[in-house]
């Protein structure tokens, strides 16, 4: 039986606000105007990507009790901007990052379902929770929410959520103006949900959307996040680049799937990766190294290692030596409002220092090699070969893409290497669908009168399960 | 040439858009678009109309919970529309299809989180280049249950005098007041100019110019700043609307626009002196607070049109529609010589609640607008200054920037 050739799935991330970013650089752009996120997202949707993707933080980030000054700060709110740039896209996934901790149900998801409905049904939402009381402290529920609560709360609100999604039948809307009959149903709405995170009834406001439900993005690579993603998610982030690493993933998550009850194709894979290209390969190898030293300065690199040592780093010399002293994972953060790098400091840390020796590296050239990887670096043609290849072995199903320049960065992406996916048979040429749904070759999530019978037969579980996990 | 100086003082005029207009049958009428009230192109087409007619604003109509005929319950009823988007982001998928017009969306106080709603109109106002307000709105009791985390009692409006419903509504208001303050001092969190881009010293921003609010509530603390910058306008529009001392309070102390419903002129008058009188308790003498009336208005070419029109909507749903505000019938004249008489009693514009849409709205950009024109009342083209701007408030200062010495200016 030969292996189906696959389509490649490809989100546009814009502007992080992190180091990634090169705010210094003569081309770098507003990440806060909203010409940027119209150029960013119509580059993307010249080069027939599925998705829009935008990143949130819900606290600026603090180093020793002082807000970050190094790097981009600052970002407007993402579901404004995911529905104007509706406004100016017409085939483009629309997928925001909120965190279900510092939202209700009955809000968010009328906010996405509202989403959906003005974006002709193509909106999706990247779930995540924090448990921070630093972000806790924006909000009326602060820091409530217990680190290991983290998946019940994300699933109970999904559910809540696709209670209210569902609460309105498609039809429920008849706007029968002759027969004086605006709802079929005097009910429609109608809701009740009961959990240790949630207890909420009434009656929803929205009408069903054009996808039903938005598309779901989850992140998670620890078993319990894993199975979370697994059963309910549409696409997961996966954090694999190397590509065993990430076919281990592949098939753990299909299998999980199947086990699940859905079928195996039913989620998405989809690691986040940057690019670098060049007009040789050593031309973009050079490219990516002017970048990356860019990125990561001296003050840059201590800060880096703050977040695995928790230690204030600032008087080691970026050009010597690993800090000698050892990590203090239980003292109270250096860094906050970004996520911990390390579960175990100690073990991280001593792997930093046996890698560190080996290789002769200093401080900041530790930092340049853990945190400045680039995924992609190469000509054109290497590039879209290294892409479709990672694809078609199945480490991922697509892959979104970042790049270090807001808001242009994307575009020689497109017009150098998105030609060649598609002359490889690996990209649409053209969009066939009008939802984000349709773009990504996912089922409706249940009957609609218009439900697309050949999207919803499209599952190929060609794959067996193999509950193999990496380990 | 002569100078004629217009001794007429020009009008404010938004309108409120909801649905299918504002009377319950008018999703019935002929020409109304009832299959598409849930789609981006209706509310792009009805902003494009405001537009057309030199609105300063619309204003959408939105609510955590479900229409119904009474206050105190949702009703069961088949025959009237139901169902709403989320107005804030009806408002931001307009935005870039719009280049004038003020752009106000309800967001409710009362269940939602103050850091959400200052950055979602903050970056309405990014994104439509200076142009959103907000329309702050408490919630009804009855949608409590749809967040399940406040206890309330229920009540009607003939419990308005009950002791602990006056209790309910005060806390209710001061919520709502500490809800604004809180949102406009996250406007204030970054200052203008926080972001430097300073490539010699590595500095994206000087972190300096970035506050923390601090505020503590009862209802809530929040530390700030927020994550969006300062937006364009610097403080976006907050309106109110207002029916009584308990919100005229909230308006004076807290909004730009106050909405208030009076029946006629001298009750138009008392409002404002109401309003004013606050605003003074409130120490904003000095400030430029508008009162502008809500009229519900059902418009066409002959007084008897219009109430044959009014009529035959109040049969087709069964009863006499009456609203919070004055509802107008009559021709675009007849409705011009109200707003100017209301005028007289204080107001300084109107929110225009159209009966049916398309047709009240366009009667209003079409018909009351070149009225208002040649009296001289009303603007002949858009200038190209922010909403702020077109209601002649100030871009504010900074409460959190160290004053400029007026000597350091030189």
């Amino acid at each position: 039986m030969s292996k189906p050739h696959k389509q490649i799935i490809l989100g546009a991330y814009l502007g992080g606000v992190n180091h990634h970013t090169l705010w210094s650089d003569p081309e770098a752009g507003s990440q806060i105007d909203f010409a940027s996120f119209r150029h960013a997202a119509q580059t993307a949707e010249r080069g027939r990507f599925d998705f829009f993707f935008l990143a949130e933080g819900l606290a600026l980030r603090e180093r020793l009790g002082l807000i970050f000054d190094q790097d981009v700060v600052g970002r407007p709110d993402t579901l404004p901007v995911l529905a104007a740039l509706a406004a100016v896209t017409e085939h483009l996934g629309l997928i925001g990052t909120i965190n279900a901790t510092f939202n209700e149900p009955y809000e968010l998801a009328r906010q996405l379902s509202s989403l959906d409905h003005l974006s002709g049904g193509r909106a999706g939402w990247n779930v995540v929770t924090s448990f921070d009381a630093f972000t806790g402290a924006n909000f009326r529920r602060a820091g409530f929410l217990h680190r290991d609560d983290r998946y019940t709360r994300a699933g109970e609100f999904l559910a809540a959520a696709r209670e209210l999604w569902d609460s309105w039948a498609a039809d429920a809307v008849a706007a029968d103006r002759e027969a004086g009959v605006f709802l079929r149903d005097a009910k429609a709405g109608e809701f009740a949900f009961g959990g240790a995170q949630f207890d909420i009834s009434g009656r929803f406001t929205t009408p069903r959307s054009p996808q039903g439900r938005p598309v779901i993005l989850q992140a998670g690579v620890s078993p319990q996040g894993r199975d979370f993603a697994a059963g309910g998610a549409d696409a997961i982030f996966s954090p694999y680049h190397r590509l065993d690493e990430a076919q281990e993933f592949y098939r753990d998550i299909r299998a999980r799937a199947v086990r699940l009850g859905r079928p195996a194709d039913a989620v998405k894979l989809l690691p986040h990766a940057s690019f670098v290209l060049g007009e040789s390969e050593a031309d973009a190898i050079e490219r990516h190294r002017d970048i990356t030293r860019r990125q990561i300065g001296g003050r840059t690199a201590q800060i880096l290692l703050e977040t695995v040592w928790n230690r204030d780093l600032s008087g080691y010399d970026p050009d010597g030596p690993l800090p000698d002293v050892d990590p203090d994972p239980e003292g109270p953060p250096v860094v906050r409002g970004r996520a911990r790098i390390a579960e175990d400091a100690h073990r991280r840390v001593a792997e930093w220092r046996a890698l560190a020796e080996t290789e002769s590296y200093s401080l900041r050239d530790l930092a340049i090699h853990v945190f400045g990887r680039t995924e992609f670096v190469g000509t054109p043609e290497q590039v879209a070969d290294r892409i479709d290849t990672f694809v078609q072995q199945d480490g991922s199903d697509g892959f979104i893409l970042g790049s270090h320049l807001t808001p242009t960065g994307l575009d020689e992406f497109v017009d150098k290497v998105v030609p060649l996916l598609q002359e490889r048979g690996s990209l649409r040429t053209d969009y066939t669908g009008t939802t984000l749904r349709d773009n990504l070759g996912l089922p409706y999530p249940d009957a609609r009168p218009d439900a697309r019978p050949d999207t919803l037969a499209d599952a190929q579980p060609d794959v067996q399960p193999d509950a193999t996990r990496v380990a | 040439m002569s100078s004629v100086p217009n001794p007429a003082t020009p009008l404010h005029l938004a309108v409120a858009l909801d649905g299918a207009g504002w009377h319950p049958a008018a999703w019935r009428e002929p020409d109304a678009r009832v299959d598409e009230l849930f789609t981006a192109r209706y509310w792009t087409d009805l902003v494009a109309e405001a537009e057309a007619g030199l609105l300063d604003f619309v204003t959408i109509e939105d609510a955590l919970g479900l229409q119904s005929t009474g206050f105190d319950r949702v009703d069961d009823r088949t025959d009237q529309v139901r169902g709403r988007l989320d107005a804030v982001l009806i408002a931001a998928r307009v935005a870039p299809s719009t280049r004038h017009i003020g752009l106000v969306p309800t967001a409710t106080v009362t269940h939602t989180e103050p850091f959400h709603v200052s950055k979602a109109i903050a970056t309405l106002d990014y994104v439509s280049l200076g142009r959103a307000g907000w329309r702050a709105q408490v919630s009804r009791p009855v949608d409590n249950a749809h967040f399940g985390r406040r206890e309330q009692p229920a009540f009607t409006f003939a419990d308005l005098g009950q002791p602990e419903v006056v209790a309910a509504v005060a806390e209710t208001f001061a919520e709502a007041r500490d809800f604004v303050e809180v949102v406009r001092r996250l406007w204030d969190s970054w200052e203008d100019d926080a972001e430097i881009r300073d490539a010699a010293t590595g500095r994206f921003i000087d972190r300096d110019k970035l506050h923390y609010i601090d505020f503590v509530g009862p209802r809530f603390r929040v530390r700030g700043p927020s994550i969006v910058p300062r937006p364009p306008q610097g403080q976006p529009l907050v309106t109110v609307l207002a029916h009584d001392t308990v919100p005229y309070r909230l308006g004076a102390d807290s909004a730009d626009v106050v909405y208030v419903t009076p029946r006629d002129h001298d009750h138009a008058q008392a409002i404002v002196t109401e309003i004013r009188a606050e605003q003074r308790v409130a120490g904003r003498e000095s400030e430029t607070v508008h009162v502008f009336g809500d009229v519900v208005v059902v418009l066409d070419g002959s007084t008897a049109a219009a109430r044959e029109r009014k009529a035959r909507l109040d049969d087709l749903d069964g009863a006499q529609y009456t609203s919070d505000a004055f509802v107008f019938t009559g021709t675009a004249a007849e409705l011009a010589d109200l707003l100017q008489d209301w005028q007289r009693a204080g107001l300084t514009g109107y929110r225009l609640r159209p009966a049916a849409l398309p047709h009240d709205l366009h009667a209003i950009t079409r018909e009351l607008v070149p009225e208002l024109q040649r009296r001289g009342v009303f603007r002949t083209s858009y200038d190209t200054g922010s909403l702020r701007s077109r209601l002649g408030l100030p871009r504010p200062a900074n409460r959190y920037a160290a004053p400029v010495p007026a000597a350091a200016a030189s």
